[in-house]
């Protein structure tokens, strides 16, 4: 909402200057956006005197002008017919931006070189006239700006208003706040309401056919008036905050729309069919005409304003291109009316179409606005448009409003608002904004309130608390600690730990976490060539996206990272190590809410460490993604978790011969492994990639819920290694199963400490270096008793893998 | 015997006091204790002995070996700092073999900030669906359908009832369901507004807090965040409650601090206004408390709300929103 101080001073003295005000304002709850200077474009427009006027040596239009402007002398070619040597005229020098956008520069007009413009009265918006450039009064100082020689100064206060205050969408709504907050008098134009006949009910008539919609709507009508420009007075009104003047008629109806809030609106008489109004609902299909000229499909929840016969304009929202205001218009039906808020929005958002009415009537417009709204401007139009006012007003208000009495407790409002405040004080904080105490129940400390009709907003006690809250001052409310009761604390959120703990194990292991959005594009299903069955294909469609590639909430991170990872390449930062914790999303039918579950995934590609004088970089491969599962998994202290070839169209993105499914008990748990080639052209990397991916819920399930300590063992351990020359495709976790499995109570870990491939080994085959180590509880093991088990080891590892000893 | 015994550790001792280095000490532990010294023999031909002098001839040898023993290793360590291990100069400028340090996202660091001053308070931390029914999204939060308040927020929409949640105040439809006061709970996490801009991204994260109890008020809502921002910000930052408008709650404020960039004075951050919006709270509405069953008349309460990004981004002088998830990592690495 735009307010201009010039327009506001015609309600309530302003004392402050304009960035107090703006300040009072927002502290008040109407928050100022900006601070603008109404005539700052006139900073660059100086006062001139022309010199010499010549004829242009190539244009017959066209003169070439000196000015004198104080300093320099300035030519110009001009080419308004009023122009005379002598003449005080406004000069736009280069620079300057008039108000309708256009940039004045230096130019070469044919030939001749022009330094500047000399300004029309409209040019500059500070009057109609643009028959010829504007003649200044001779005294004026040459070379001061426009602004300054005519004493122009005025600012535009933007206000962002909240939903809650439809009353201060206009400028006697907002007078009122400062009136209150500065403690001025408030003073409303004079509008007169004598009762002068009923002259108007053999002319015309209003039938509200759906009261529901429209619970009043009042008219009335005047006669031969003529249509043309405002007064000058009128259009600047409308200018200073941002309108545009059209004829008298319409200004004068925007003009107490803005004043009042009550949009209002003319028809053309003559042109309503059968001279009457019926208030109805549209016709299934019905398409009508807007004043914008564009077709509208009508359907029967809108409500529309007809004559006898057809729809003459979309209730509360906009008239109809064939019952405008012309300049021939002679009699003119104006209607004030109030209509259903819910209707209006349905409506408006239908149509796709918001109007300065719209806005209003879905806040809620003051239902006892109507007449004051209605006689200010049939009486402007009678006086300024030279019509003659028909005797009466049409009110059909066939839905009464009861009166809403509120009952607000002293007690209570302390209580919320944590103040010591009494009645009286409570009573003289609501007068001042229009609230006024309709009695006081000493005995029970409750006062009773009838708000005032134009506060739509004020339904309940805590309402008028707000409006207490706000005129005693937020900041004067105390501040002091709340008690936080003991038994408040009762969300137990167990994926919340493990997150943390999570993030801080992928950050020590080097990874840095990413955030990505959780929205992807439709065809990440297609680039991850998951099958036309897979349930990563469940994805939630938003039907409002803001692009195509954010069509989909994702059902995997991995796209995500994959598309950080592009971001970064493009940037030349080749070695990543990165991760997300977040959520994915699969689909459960329509209108259901997803399946929403937290996954962890992780990207490295690059070096495997970074590079310095102690050694060559290394490429990161598979078994550093492996590793730092792993580690995750030892972390949390899950254990006896299996890494085995996922089943066909589990990975369909990683490379075949590099992927694993991770399971435990077989649960999966998650993916890992290295990224498809086609996969990552898609994604446009060009350097391999290794990724994984694990549920959350999944691990959570499987972490220790307590930990119990076991005894350090009390003797030593020993170790015994056997190298194995085993078939190539052989697994080599096999091997250690089987060990972990053999039934010897002594072995207490196995691990593979070498693989060599290669000469002097045969191509089928690799060696398999493994290390056993074997602890008793009970007491030191002899070397002859573990000599004996590894041997029996040995012999049946040899025959259970068709494995031979290293020659 | 017994003389043999006091004579081999008369010797022993003798040797090892003349002992001037490492290698005369160990040659005095090689002959009288190593596998062939005289000691060790003794003890081998211990057995041979009479049955009569065996034991007293075991326990003085015995003796007399842990003696040596101890001896040995006292002239041992006397030498230690004569001689170190290792003798090669370190460069010590050279860089470390370094496990190069992962970075946790800002808008993580900061969410866990903002619940770690509020747990300390104690709040508890609660989490819903990001995808969210219009009912709890809107209207248990006093927005129905058609209320220009939905104007506020631009929605995503997934079907008629079904939206991206705009905002982490569903959770205090969910927390109030799902116990009776006192309630003190806060709700960190994503929320979607079909927005982008220099300032607005798809996607950006909150963090709510409700509390309700008896005669909660707003004075106790004022001590909280002015408690909040004292902790998140400086300890002197001022900062002021304006009244605002949010469906949900009444009366509602915005909070603001004076700009942490220019103190006050005005400058591009804060629009040359000195102050910055960082909060929006109020006291719950009672149309919200009616739509989870409490009782008006007996609970009040207070919620807020703010932006984990807009915070980030006063903190580290952040200029562009969007920043944070272009996951560039010359940006997440500095934090």
């Amino acid at each position: 909402m735009k307010v201009s101080l010039s327009w506001l001073q015609a309600y309530v003295p302003l004392v402050e200057p304009v960035d107090q005000l703006a300040e009072k304002l927002t502290m008040a709850g109407l928050e100022v956006d900006t601070i603008e200077d109404r005539f700052s474009y006139l900073q660059t427009v100086k006062v001139a005197r022309v010199e010499m006027v010549r004829p242009h040596p190539d244009a017959d239009k066209l003169k070439c002008c000196s000015l004198a402007t104080g300093g320099n002398q300035v030519d110009v070619v001009c080419g308004a017919p009023n122009v005379a040597e002598g003449q005080y005229v406004p000069l736009a020098i280069p620079g300057t931006v008039l108000p309708d956008g256009r940039e004045i520069t230096a130019a070469t007009i044919r030939g001749v070189a022009s330094a500047g413009m000399i300004c029309s009265q409209a040019e500059l918006e500070l009057g109609s006239d643009h028959s010829g450039i504007w003649v200044l009064p001779e005294d004026l100082p040459l070379g001061v700006s426009v602004a300054e020689a005519l004493k122009l100064g005025d600012h535009v206060l933007d206000i962002d208003l909240t939903p809650n205050r439809p009353d201060c969408l206009s400028l006697i709504g907002v007078a009122r706040e400062i009136a209150a907050f500065s403690n001025q008098p408030l003073s409303l134009p004079e509008v007169s309401t004598a009762d002068d006949g009923q002259a108007i009910a053999a002319k015309t008539a209003v039938a509200i056919e759906a009261p529901d919609l429209c619970p009043r709507y009042a008219a009335r009508l005047i006669e031969d008036v003529s249509v043309g420009p405002s007064p000058e007075w009128l259009q600047d009104r409308l200018r200073s905050v941002g309108q545009r003047p059209i004829n008298n008629i319409v200004d004068i109806t925007n003009f107490v729309m803005l004043e009042m809030g009550q949009p209002l609106h003319a028809f053309d008489f003559d042109n309503l069919a059968g001279q009457r109004i019926v208030v109805r609902r549209a016709n299934p299909g019905e398409v009508f005409i807007t004043l914008d000229n564009k077709e509208r499909r009508l359907d029967e929840d809108m409500l529309m304003i007809c004559d006898a016969e057809k729809p003459v304009a979309i209730g509360g929202v906009m008239g109809g291109l064939n019952s405008e205001v012309e300049p021939a218009t002679r009699q003119v039906l104006l209607e004030s009316a109030c209509f259903n808020p819910v209707s209006i929005r349905k409506t408006a958002k239908q149509l796709g179409l918001q109007t300065e009415a719209s806005h209003r009537f879905e806040r809620g417009v003051d239902p006892d606005g109507t007449l004051v709204a209605l006689n200010r401007a049939a009486q402007l139009i009678a006086e300024l448009g030279g019509g003659r006012l028909v005797a009466g007003t049409i009110d059909a208000h066939p839905g009464a409003r009861p009166a809403k009495a509120i009952t607000l407790s002293v007690a209570a409002t302390n209580r919320l608002l944590g103040t010591q405040l009494d009645q009286p004080t409570i009573s003289r904080l609501l007068s001042s904004i229009g609230i006024e105490t309709q009695a006081v129940d000493t005995a029970n400390d409750r006062i009773t309130i009838s708000p005032p009709s134009f506060r739509v907003d004020l339904t309940q006690p805590e309402d008028l608390m707000e409006e207490v809250a706000r005129t005693w001052g937020y900041n004067a409310i105390p501040t002091r600690m709340p008690h936080i009761a003991a038994g408040s604390t009762r969300f137990v959120n167990p994926l919340r730990p493990t997150k943390i703990r999570l993030r801080g194990l992928m950050t020590g292991q080097g990874f840095t976490e990413t955030v990505n959005y959780s929205f992807i594009s439709a065809g990440a299903g297609d680039a991850l060539l998951l099958a036309a069955d897979d349930p990563r294909r469940r994805t939630v469609k938003i039907l409002n996206p803001l692009s195509e590639d954010q069509g989909v909430m994702r059902t995997t991170l991995i796209p995500g990272l994959l598309e950080t990872m592009e971001r970064n390449l493009a940037q030349q930062m080749k070695n990543l190590k990165c991760f997300e914790l977040g959520k994915v999303f699969t689909d459960r039918g329509p209108d259901e809410q997803p399946h929403e579950a937290e996954m962890l995934a992780g990207l490295w590609t690059g070096v495997r460490r970074e590079t310095g004088w102690y050694g060559e970089p290394s490429a990161c491969d598979f078994f550093d993604i492996k590793g730092t599962v792993e580690s995750l998994l030892e972390a949390l202290q899950i254990e006896d978790v299996a890494y085995r070839a996922p089943a066909p169209g589990e990975a369909p993105y990683l490379r075949e011969d590099a992927a694993a499914a991770i399971v435990k008990h077989d649960q999966p748990l998650g993916l890992l492994g290295e990224l498809a080639p086609e996969v990552a052209a898609g994604f446009n990397l060009k350097q391999r990639v290794f990724v994984f991916e694990l549920a959350l819920a999944r691990l959570q399930a499987l972490i220790p819920e307590r930990i119990e300590a076991r005894p350090i063992p009390r003797f030593p351990s020993i170790a015994r290694d056997i190298t194995l020359i085993v078939p190539h495709a052989l697994a080599a976790d096999a091997v250690c199963r089987h060990i972990r499995s053999s039934g010897e109570t002594l072995v207490e870990d196995v691990r593979i400490f070498d693989v060599f491939m290669g000469a002097p080994i045969p191509a089928d085959k690799k060696s398999l270096s493994i290390r056993v180590t074997y602890r008793s509880a009970e007491s030191t093991l002899e070397d002859e008793a573990v000599n004996t088990i590894h041997q029996r080891l040995s012999e049946q590892l040899l025959e259970a893998f068709n494995a031979q000893l290293p020659t | 015997m017994i003389q043999e015994i006091h004579r081999i550790r008369e010797e022993a001792l003798e040797a090892l006091a003349a002992a001037q280095d490492e290698r005369e000490i160990e040659a005095v532990a090689i002959r009288h204790l190593g596998r062939k010294g005289a000691l060790t023999g003794f003890l081998r031909n211990i057995a041979k002995l009479p049955a009569a002098e065996r034991a007293a001839a075991g326990k003085q040898a015995n003796a007399a070996k842990k003696e040596l023993e101890a001896a040995v290793q006292k002239a041992r360590d006397g030498l230690q700092p004569k001689r170190p291990l290792q003798t090669e100069r370190v460069d010590i400028s050279l860089p470390g073999r370094r496990a190069a340090p992962g970075h946790t996202h800002p808008v993580s660091q900061v969410t866990q900030e903002i619940c770690s001053i509020l747990e300390r308070m104690g709040f508890s931390v609660a989490e819903g669906p990001e995808v969210e029914t219009d009912y709890y999204n809107f209207e248990a939060l006093n927005v129905p359908k058609y209320h220009p308040a939905r104007d506020m927020q631009d929605t995503f929409y997934i079907s008629e009832n079904i939206v991206l949640r705009t905002q982490t105040s569903p959770m205090q439809i969910r927390a109030m369901e799902q116990q009776a006061p006192p309630v003190a709970v806060i709700a960190p996490g994503k929320v979607f507004r079909c927005d982008s801009d220099l300032t607005h991204t798809p996607m950006f994260h909150q963090v709510e807090g409700l509390l309700v109890d008896e005669n909660v008020s707003f004075a106790d809502l004022k001590g909280t965040l002015t408690a909040f921002v004292h902790e998140m910000f400086d300890s002197d930052t001022a900062l002021r409650f304006r009244p605002s408008f949010f469906p949900f709650t009444e009366p509602s404020a915005e909070v603001d601090i004076l700009c942490v960039m220019c103190r006050g004075k005005g400058c591009r951050v804060c629009g040359q206004s000195g102050w910055l919006e960082i909060l929006g709270s109020g006291m719950v509405h009672p149309n919200v408390f009616r739509s989870v069953g409490y009782d008006t008349g007996r609970f009040t309460g207070f919620a807020f709300g703010m932006g984990v990004e807009r915070i980030a981004m006063l903190k580290y002088g952040i200029d562009d929103i969007r920043k944070f998830f272009n996951n560039d990592m010359r940006f997440l690495r500095q934090f």
